[in-house]
């Protein structure tokens, strides 16, 4: 069927270039307008700019029951997972992006268990906090494989992808411009700042937006509340648990609570948008992605709330089980997404100054 | 449970497009409860303005998407040019002044706007696009509606209005397969032209109709512009003024819209089906010989033309959504076309013989012109000797008609015995007025905004 999918593509995106109404909504438009024959490798990298924010499904008068059936949301979608899946590395495991509910909870099932095994039978003598409860030693030689990995396989579908949309030298002006494009989410700002039409049809709303934000700035704050608590145990020999003033608990608490609301937010916004205008077949595992994350939030959170309750022993595990899956599938799963469109804006942005 | 129409409604719109859009939120703004009843269905919704991008906006100084300046005088002028005069000068000063105040008031009736779009930078300075387009535009304005308090009737076809003693008494419509009647105090008709109703055509074209392609709607049937006709009602224009075009003859029949549009004319030979030339392909810049060409293959036999160019010309124009046929020689390309192949190669010949070197230049008049060829090509004549050859069929597309109901500026419609009491009419319905004969970009949603408005405010008053 892959070949389908480009096909049927192109058929859409020959509609918009005759027609361009929808040029004001994202970089999609501009990019399809920018060439008179544009190459798959091109189409490709439409599907990656695309956000899914469906201003161009809802201003569409083509749309079904019209013969042209245009649907540019859903088959850049399905465009846009099969660039994943054609790409990922080790392709042996890239079904997981079909079965991403199932992989997704196993993941998340398997981590906890040995979590809990491990803290059964390797429970240090000595240790504060959750070195309590698992030695830093053993932290590090679970996470550390599982970070690498991720890096790793992220790099080499990258890699990949970008031989595929024939990317090229990059300025330093297009990785600005890209970054900027990211940082503020430019293309779910529907063009005017009004933001896309998601939970509630035409409605322009940015409800999907700001809670992308939310969870990308949080994840973000998270990551960072990681790297702080590293430098101060090897740079510092500062160890946790550290006060609630520190570095790592700020960052970490409030990046926390925004992937939360940020997840949760998401979540919900996903339940409300009609599931044909993105690829349906992928629903479950783009929601499982959303879960998991939103564990991963939520468990460090209570772990920071209630690690004097004496809950860590329960906590401790879910919250690191949940953080196992989710390194472990960022290569397979949603979370991919954002190499991609970053990937995605740097080639446009290159490809647009040398048009 | 739909609303029931007859739950009190004192104003009832007859349309589902900008106009009928404007009217109701209007009328709904200045307290009247109305309904609207709209003869497609959900999907559907919308005229012929769900295809449309921008509308021509007079402004004194740029804004955030329009250029320079464009003043009354220029617009006018501009108009008189377009329609030779055929127009209602009091109408038009009155709608292009109004169209300035236009651009804020759609935005606050959640309207977005975009810079000209790419491909139509002529239009830069004086019209104002739609985010989106048209269909953008229209939800933004139905859930406006929605939330001022207007109930929404789909597949709600109205077929009469009972005009007695100058006053509608009654109004009978269709709807879930059933025929009901009611008697709302005021009406406004804002269900357009008749352009997708090919019997009426035939009567105004004769059997040419039967290959015109309607690039909008399919529900634009005329039905209540005829009933009023029939009853009195004073007419403006005439059943043959329309705009019509030359859009690519492979379009759908109904709702190709913008993207069926072909703007490779004037680097093409254009024939009829006997290979035969017939009109002068450059005669200027096509943004102004575009609305002729419809005309131009209505009068060629069965109605259909092919225009033929080289590679040289392929990416000066904007793309159409159908691909051109295309041949390493000419007598291939007329097989494929269905064209007598030794006749197109001899038209060819005789055209590239008549050319003669020179400077080309695209985008604007060149004056590279034919030496010694009837009809000339006055402009941008170049050889077609670069294989490979490329063909489109083209067809007459109608945009919309022309033949409308008479108004005064407060948007009455005028029986026979002067305006009828209760009644108005804003769109296309009554554009006639304004557009006798021709057309100006842009102009068709300017004069549906502007009388939609006022024929909401006009029956609101009444009303209260
Ligand atoms: C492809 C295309 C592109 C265009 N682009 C532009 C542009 O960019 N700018 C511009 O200014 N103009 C443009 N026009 C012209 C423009 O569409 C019209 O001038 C304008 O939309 C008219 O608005 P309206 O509300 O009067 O009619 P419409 O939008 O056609 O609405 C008429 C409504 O009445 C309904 N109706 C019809 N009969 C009945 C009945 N008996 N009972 C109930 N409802 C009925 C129809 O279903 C429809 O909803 C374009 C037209 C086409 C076809
Ligand atoms: S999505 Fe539809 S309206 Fe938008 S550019 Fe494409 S064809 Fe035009
Ligand atoms: S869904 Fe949104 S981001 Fe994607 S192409 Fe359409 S308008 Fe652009």
């Amino acid at each position: 069927m892959s070949g389908d999918i480009m096909l049927e593509t192109r058929r859409q995106i020959g509609i918009c270039n005759a027609c361009r109404y929808c040029e004001g909504y994202c970089s999609v438009f501009p990019s399809i307008n920018l060439k008179r024959n544009i190459s798959d490798a091109d189409i490709l990298n439409l599907a990656n700019l695309c956000h899914n924010c469906r201003g161009c499904y809802y201003a569409c008068q083509y749309i079904e029951p019209h013969e042209f059936a245009l649907n540019l949301p859903k088959i850049l979608a399905e465009l846009r997972q099969k660039s994943w899946r054609d790409h990922v590395w080790p392709a042996a495991f890239s079904s997981i992006f079909h079965s991403g509910a199932m992989a997704a909870g196993g993941a998340l099932i398997a981590g906890f268990a040995l979590f809990i095994w491990q803290a059964r039978m390797l429970r240090p003598e000595s240790g504060e906090g959750f070195y309590a409860a698992i030695s830093h030693a053993m932290l590090l030689a679970l996470f550390l494989p599982a970070f690498m990995f991720a890096l790793f396989s992220v790099a080499i579908s990258l890699r990949r992808y970008w031989k595929s949309i024939g990317g090229g030298r990059i300025s330093p002006g297009d990785f600005l411009f890209a970054l900027r494009m990211a940082a503020g989410m430019r293309d779910l700002s529907g063009g005017h700042g009004q933001g896309c039409n998601y939970e509630d049809q035409d409605r322009y709303s940015n409800a999907r937006r700001w809670f992308h934000q939310a969870a990308m700035y949080g994840f973000g704050l998270c990551f960072a509340a990681t790297c702080a608590g590293t430098v101060l145990h090897y740079g510092f020999d500062l160890k946790a648990p550290y006060a609630l003033t520190s570095l790592p608990k700020l960052l970490g608490i409030s990046g926390g609570v925004l992937l939360c609301a940020g997840t949760l937010g998401l979540g919900w916004l996903k339940l409300k948008a009609d599931r044909n205008l993105g690829a349906a077949a992928l629903w479950g595992g783009e929601m499982a992605f959303v879960v998991l994350l939103f564990t991963v939030s939520l468990s460090g959170l209570a772990l920071a709330a209630f690690a004097a309750n004496g809950l860590t022993g329960f906590l401790l595990p879910l919250h690191l089980g949940a953080v196992l899956a989710f390194f472990l599938l960022v290569p397979y799963s949603k979370m991919i997404h954002g190499f991609y469109r970053f990937a995605a804006l740097l080639h446009d942005a290159a490809r647009s100054r040398s048009a | 449970m739909l609303p029931s129409p007859e739950s009190g409604s004192e104003i009832i719109v007859i349309g589902g497009g900008n106009a009928a859009l404007c009217a109701a939120m209007s009328a709904a703004e200045a307290g009247a409860r109305v309904q609207l009843l709209e003869a497609a269905p959900r999907p559907c919704r919308g005229g012929n303005s769900r295809h449309t991008r921008n509308f021509r906006c007079m402004h004194k100084a740029p804004n955030a998407v329009l250029t320079d300046v464009y003043g009354e005088e220029e617009y006018f002028d501009d108009l008189l040019k377009v329609t030779a005069g055929h127009t209602d000068e009091r109408l038009a000063k009155l709608v292009i002044r109004a169209s300035e105040g236009c651009y804020a008031w759609m935005q606050a009736h959640g309207v977005y706007f975009q810079p000209s779009l790419s491909g139509a930078l002529s239009l830069a300075r004086t019209n104002a696009f739609f985010l989106g387009g048209g269909t953008a535009l229209l939800n933004a304005y139905y859930r406006k509606a929605r939330a001022l308090g207007v109930t929404i009737l789909y597949e709600a076809e109205v077929s009469h209005l009972d005009v007695q003693e100058d006053k509608v008494r009654e109004l009978v419509f269709t709807h879930e397969g059933r025929s009901r009647r009611i008697s709302p105090r005021a009406v406004i008709a804002a269900s357009g032209g008749f352009e997708s109703n090919p019997g009426w055509l035939a009567e105004a074209w004769g059997p040419a109709a039967k290959n015109f392609i309607t690039r909008g709607t399919a529900y634009n049937q005329g039905m209540v512009l005829k009933d009023l006709l029939d009853q009195g009602a004073q007419s403006v224009s005439d059943p043959a003024q329309c705009h019509a075009v030359a859009i690519d003859g492979r379009a759908p029949k109904f709702d190709g819209g913008i993207v069926t549009r072909l703007d490779c004319v004037p680097f093409s030979i254009v024939v009829n089906k006997n290979a035969a030339r017939f009109y002068d392909e450059g005669e200027d810049v096509w943004p102004k010989r575009y609305a002729i060409w419809g005309r131009l293959v209505a009068a060629q036999p069965d109605q259909i033309a092919y225009a033929i160019i080289d590679s040289t010309s392929l990416e000066l124009f904007m793309p159409s959504v159908f691909p051109p046929e295309k041949a390493d020689t000419i007598e291939e390309l007329a097989v494929k076309l269905g064209l007598p192949p030794q006749k197109l190669s001899q038209t060819v010949n005789a055209y590239n013989a008549a050319c003669a070197p020179g400077r080309f230049h695209p985008s604007e008049m060149d004056g590279l012109a034919t030496k010694g060829l009837t009809p000339p090509k006055s402009n941008w004549a170049r050889a077609l000797t670069t294989p490979p050859f490329y063909g489109y069929s083209l067809r007459t597309g109608i945009t919309f008609t022309y033949l409308g109901l008479k108004v005064d500026e407060k948007a009455r419609v005028q029986g026979a015995n002067g305006a009828v009491e209760n009644l108005w009419a804003a769109g296309e319905i009554m554009a006639g007025s304004i557009l006798g004969q021709g057309y100006l970009a842009g102009i068709g949603m300017t004069i549906g905004t502007v009388f939609g408005r006022i024929a909401g405010q006009e029956a609101a008053n009444y009303v209260r």
